[in-house]
């Protein structure tokens, strides 16, 4: 096949001439095996490694009574995570004496998000053009996460607290973590929901009881 | 007449530039590979915007699915081995060599430590049959999830730990897993997502 066949033509002289071997190897099986060997590994790799999303919570004992109420009720949003893929929210915390208006709302990019924006436009705006500074190369990568997170940690942004409900799912969670991603929400935490809550979410639903 | 004479052409080609070729691709696709790793269970994880990708080595990876089955995955053979053994011994159940072995052979694993024999013994097969995905018990009563979680950050310090869950996973599962591995201090997680496109407008 591939191989040369050389041919013995000096027949002239007296001297015998050993055969030339063709050094020549046939690489067509060995092609072969490349292309399998190829065709195995295309199709057990992943290349795409997946994505994450880091969360870290308090430990145990650190949480405290007074720590977890020095959130100011003027900053506080409470986000409820009902059932069926529900979501509520108030402003204020519970201990007003009054009720705080419940207000349904959804996942979408016109629900929650929008309101969150609103409230944290300052921080928004903020990191916007730390973003626009950072195209144009004018941070360094470094200075980037540092301010970025300087932003985010702001003292007027509001304070979320993300309740679950138990008949929310997970995929509920990880939305509504991400809305904090991308509304740039530093200070958020992920609390256990109280029977007040769902009183609350049960009012909405149910206004005759 | 003589006839002309077409000189007859060699159909041949020259296999060695081809090879080559073969050869450079199996080398780049054997280097950047990372097996998929064989998960008991198929889980739809929910997307999001997160860009961080999982670190390369060290993870322990929490596969949660829809029914609350809870999965326990080490991704180095030789933590795997140390682990079982130490749960073992945590539940006074000893494993020979050979179980031990067969042990670093699974991914990923779901069994009560009770049932471990027994899984160990099934062919390969029919571990990864669906009766065999029976999960740890991760309840109050009988948490051995917390044990392997233990274990295995004993055996290794520099553990990242995952969650991989599915999207339909009731928030009360999530919220007990979390609790356990509060109880542990197990206090920075990463949770395992699909991209997303957004825009922020």
């Amino acid at each position: 096949m591939a191989e040369m066949q050389v041919e013995d033509k000096g027949k002239k002289g007296g001297k015998p001439k050993t055969k030339k071997q063709s050094t020549r190897v046939d690489l067509t099986p060995m092609v072969d095996l490349g292309f399998l060997l190829i065709t195995f590994f295309m199709l057990t790799t992943s290349m795409l490694k997946p994505q994450t999303m880091e969360i870290s919570v308090p430990s145990k004992d650190k949480v405290q009574e007074e720590d977890q109420n020095k959130v100011k009720a003027s900053q506080a949003i409470t986000v409820l995570l009902g059932k069926e893929d529900k979501l509520y929210y108030f402003f204020g915390t519970e201990e007003n004496g009054i009720d705080p208006e419940l207000i349904e709302t959804d996942y979408s990019s016109e629900g929650i998000r929008k309101m969150l924006i609103q409230k944290n436009y300052d921080v928004m705006k903020q990191v916007e053009e730390l973003k626009a500074d950072k195209a144009n190369k004018k941070v360094s990568e470094a200075d980037y996460t540092k301010k970025l997170a300087e932003y985010r940690a702001s003292k007027t942004a509001p304070i979320i607290m993300i309740k679950a409900s138990d008949e929310s799912n997970y995929k509920n969670l990880v939305d509504i973590l991400d809305e904090m991603q991308i509304c740039n929400i530093g200070r958020y935490a992920i609390v256990d929901i109280t029977p007040y809550d769902l009183g609350l979410i049960d009012k909405k639903t149910n206004p005759a009881n | 007449m003589p006839k002309v004479k077409v000189p007859r052409k060699s159909t041949t080609v020259d296999m060695t530039a081809m090879c080559d070729v073969a050869f450079l691709l199996l080398t780049f696709f054997m280097l950047t590979s990372n097996f998929v790793a064989k998960e008991p269970i198929v889980v739809a994880v929910p997307s999001s915007i997160s860009e961080i990708k999982i670190p390369e080595r060290d993870i322990v990876t929490v596969l949660i699915d829809k029914e609350g089955k809870v999965f326990f995955g080490l991704d180095a053979q030789k933590d795997r081995v140390e682990v079982l053994d130490n749960v073992g011994k945590a539940y006074s159940i000893s494993f020979s060599e050979k179980e031990l072995n067969e042990f670093s052979k699974i991914g990923m694993s779901g069994v009560p430590i009770e049932k471990m024999k027994a899984y160990l013994a099934l062919s390969s097969e029919l571990r990864d049959s669906k009766e065999a995905a029976i999960g740890i018990p991760a309840d109050s009563l009988n948490n051995q999830f917390k044990v392997w979680m233990k274990t295995a950050r004993q055996v290794n310090r520099n553990l990242r730990l995952a969650i991989k869950s599915d999207q339909a996973t009731p928030y009360k599962v999530i919220k007990d897993v979390m609790g356990t591995l509060q109880d542990i201090d197990e206090n920075r997680y990463n949770l395992i997502t699909s991209l997303e496109q957004v825009s922020t407008k």
